[in-house]
C-alpha cells in the first residue's frame, strides 16, 4: 500500500465558498521521489503542510501508513524554502531540535545530531551560530534537521528556491546523493521543471485555480541529461499542463506517462 | 565627513577625559566664585563630606536600607511584568480583555501611587518595594509584550513541524528565546527606573538614600546630597554593567 494517499481533498481559508485547490488525489509509494510542480502561488507548498497535518483539509482526507514509531524518529519532517533555523541555537541544537521530547538522552541527541551534519557535509560546523553559515550551509542544516529524526515521508518545500544557481546545483546532486543512500519517501515542491525533471521519479502537476493535479507523470531512470530530446519533451509538456493548456478529460490528458 | 570608529579602548578613554573635564570645570566654577557661594558644592568638598557619611554609618545603612526595597522592587516588578507582558503577547483572548485596564493604568505614574502606599503598606519598606515595583512593571510589560509580538511567526510553524507544536513548548522554545533581546532590553531599561524610582519610593520617609537626601538637603549640606547623587549613580552604573555582562553572554549568538 501507499504510504501517502490524499484523497479528494480541498481546502478553503473562507468555508468553501472559494478553495486553494480541491478534489486532490494522489498516492505516493515508499521510497518514491515525486516532486509536486506548478505555478507560484497555485497552493503547492500549503498541500504539503495538509499532507504533514499542520493544516486541516476543509474536504477529504489525507492518509499517512507510517510505519511503528521506533524510538528517535518522526513519521514527518518538512525542509523549508528559507532554512528557517532558530538563530539562539547553534547548528547541532537546530539539528537536533525535533530529536526533543522523544526520549532521547542528551549525548544520543548530540550524537545523533552530528550524524545528520556529516551526511549533509558539516560535521566540522556544529558549534557555530546560523548567522555564521552562508545560505547554502543553513539550507543544509534545514536538510538535516529534518532527516535527523528519521521520517518515513520527507516534505520538501521548494527547498533551494532561496539559493544562487551554483549552490542550488550542488545541494540537488547532494540530495540525490543522499537520496540514494537513505531512499526515504520524498514529497518535494518546487515551480523549477528542470528541478522536477532533475530530481524526481515522478512530476505531478498542481495547477489551476482552484488547483488540482492536472498531470501525473513518470521520468525515466537517472542520471538525467536535461538537454536530451526525450527530456526536452517532457519539458514542454510539462510546460503546457502548468500553463493549463490541457483540458482534462480530453484525448491529450495523460495519466502516468513514462518519457 | 569621515566616519570615526572608536574601539572600547579609545571610548573608555574619552569617557573618562569628559568626566574629569565636568569635575574641572565644575571646580573652577565655585572657585572663581561664578555662582552664589553656598548653591553648589565643589568636588573638592564632596571627598571630606564622603567620608564623614561613611565613619558616622550612613552611608553604609543608606545603601543598605536602599538596595533591601530595590533589590525586591525590581525582582516583583520585573517577574510580574514580564509574566504578564509574555501572557499578553502570546494570548489573544487575555490581550483584548486587558487591553482596557492597561491604557487605564499605565499612565499613572509610579510617584502618584505613593499615598495609597502610605495607605496599604505604611511608610515602611513594603511600601517603597511596592512603588518601585510598579514603575519597573510596566517597563518590563511593555517591553515583553512588544517582543512577543515580533516574533517571527514562520518559526511557531518550524517548532509544529518538529512536534513542538503545544502551548508550552512553543513558549519555551520560540517565544522565550525568540523575544529574549527584548525581554533583556526591559529588564535593563527597569534596572535604572528601579533606581529613579528608589528616591521617588523614600521621598515620604522610609530610609535609605532618597530619605538621607532628602534630610541632607532640608539642612543645605548640598555636598552630602551631591555624595548621594553619585553614589545613586555609581551603584546604576554597577548593576548595570553585572547586566550587560550577563545580557551578552546569553544573546552571543546575535553576534
Amino acid at each position: 500500500m501507499s504510504l501517502v494517499r490524499i484523497e479528494d481533498t480541498g481546502l478553503s481559508h473562507d468555508g468553501g465558498k472559494s478553495f486553494v485547490f480541491r478534489h486532490v488525489d494522489l498516492s505516493i509509494g515508499r521510497g518514491e521521489f515525486v516532486a509536486v510542480l506548478g505555478p507560484s502561488g497555485v497552493g503547492k507548498s500549503t498541500l504539503l503542510r495538509v499532507v504533514m497535518g499542520l493544516i486541516a483539509p476543509t474536504e477529504g482526507v489525507v492518509k499517512l501508513d507510517t510505519s511503528p514509531r521506533q524510538a528517535g524518529t518522526r513519521s514527518t519532517a518538512l525542509v523549508f524554502q528559507d532554512a528557517r533555523l532558530m538563530p539562539w541555537r547553534s547548528v547541532r541544537q537546530n539539528v537536533a531540535f525535533g530529536l526533543e521530547g522523544l526520549g532521547l538522552s542528551a549525548s544520543e541527541r548530540r550524537e545523533r545530531a552530528e550524524q545528520a551534519l556529516r551526511l549533509v557535509g558539516l560535521a566540522a560546523e556544529g558549534g557555530r551560530w546560523p548567522r555564521q553559515l552562508s545560505g547554502g550551509q543553513r539550507q543544509r542544516v534545514g536538510v538535516a534537521r529534518a532527516l535527523v529524526v528519521n521520517p518515513d515521508l520527507l516534505l520538501m518545500d521548494e527547498p533551494f528556491g532561496a539559493l544562487d544557481a551554483i549552490t542550488r546545483t550542488s545541494l540537488q546532486e547532494e540530495l540525490l546523493g543522499i537520496w540514494e543512500k537513505t531512499r526515504k519517501t520524498v514529497m518535494f515542491v518546487t515551480h523549477d521543471i528542470d528541478e522536477a525533471i532533475l530530481l524526481a521519479d515522478r512530476i505531478v502537476v498542481l495547477a489551476g485555480s482552484p488547483a488540482c493535479v492536472r498531470g501525473d507523470l513518470t521520468v525515466g531512470p537517472r542520471p538525467r541529461d536535461l538537454s536530451s530530446s526525450s527530456r526536452r519533451v517532457l519539458a514542454a509538456r510539462l510546460r503546457s499542463l502548468i500553463a493549463g493548456e490541457d483540458d482534462p478529460g480530453s484525448e491529450a490528458w495523460l495519466r502516468s506517462v513514462d518519457i | 565627513m569621515k566616519d570615526l570608529r572608536l574601539g572600547g579602548r579609545e571610548r573608555l578613554l574619552l569617557g573618562t577625559v569628559g568626566l574629569m573635564l565636568l569635575f574641572a570645570v565644575w571646580q573652577a566654577v565655585v572657585r572663581l566664585q561664578l555662582v552664589p557661594p553656598g548653591l553648589l558644592p565643589a568636588p573638592s568638598e564632596l571627598w571630606p563630606a564622603w567620608m564623614s557619611e561613611i565613619s558616622g554609618g550612613f552611608w553604609q545603612q543608606s545603601i543598605l536600607d536602599s538596595l533591601s526595597h530595590y533589590v525586591l522592587g525590581l525582582l516583583i516588578g520585573s517577574i510580574l511584568g514580564n509574566g504578564a507582558g509574555l501572557i499578553c503577547g502570546s494570548v489573544p483572548l487575555v490581550d483584548a480583555a486587558t487591553g482596557g485596564i492597561v491604557r487605564l493604568l499605565r499612565p499613572i505614574p509610579g510617584l502618584a501611587w505613593v499615598p495609597f502606599a502610605i495607605l496599604w503598606f505604611g511608610l515602611n519598606n513594603a511600601g517603597a518595594t511596592f512603588v518601585i515595583a510598579i514603575s519597573v512593571f510596566w517597563i518590563n510589560f511593555y517591553a515583553a509584550y512588544g517582543a512577543v509580538k515580533s516574533v517571527d511567526r514562520e518559526l511557531y510553524e518550524v517548532a509544529a513541524a518538529f512536534g513542538h507544536g503545544s502551548f508550552l513548548a512553543r513558549l519555551l522554545h520560540v517565544t522565550l528565546p525568540a523575544a529574549s533581546p527584548g525581554l533583556l532590553a526591559g529588564l535593563r531599561t527597569g534596572l535604572g527606573q528601579g533606581w529613579m524610582s528608589v528616591v521617588a519610593a523614600e521621598l515620604f520617609g522610609v530610609p535609605g538614600i532618597g530619605a538621607r537626601m532628602m534630610q541632607a538637603s532640608s539642612l543645605l549640606a548640598t555636598d552630602v546630597v551631591v555624595v548621594y547623587m553619585v553614589t545613586m549613580a555609581g551603584l546604576y552604573a554597577l548593576t548595570d554593567f553585572l547586566f550587560g555582562l550577563v545580557r551578552d553572554r546569553l544573546l552571543r549568538w546575535q553576534g
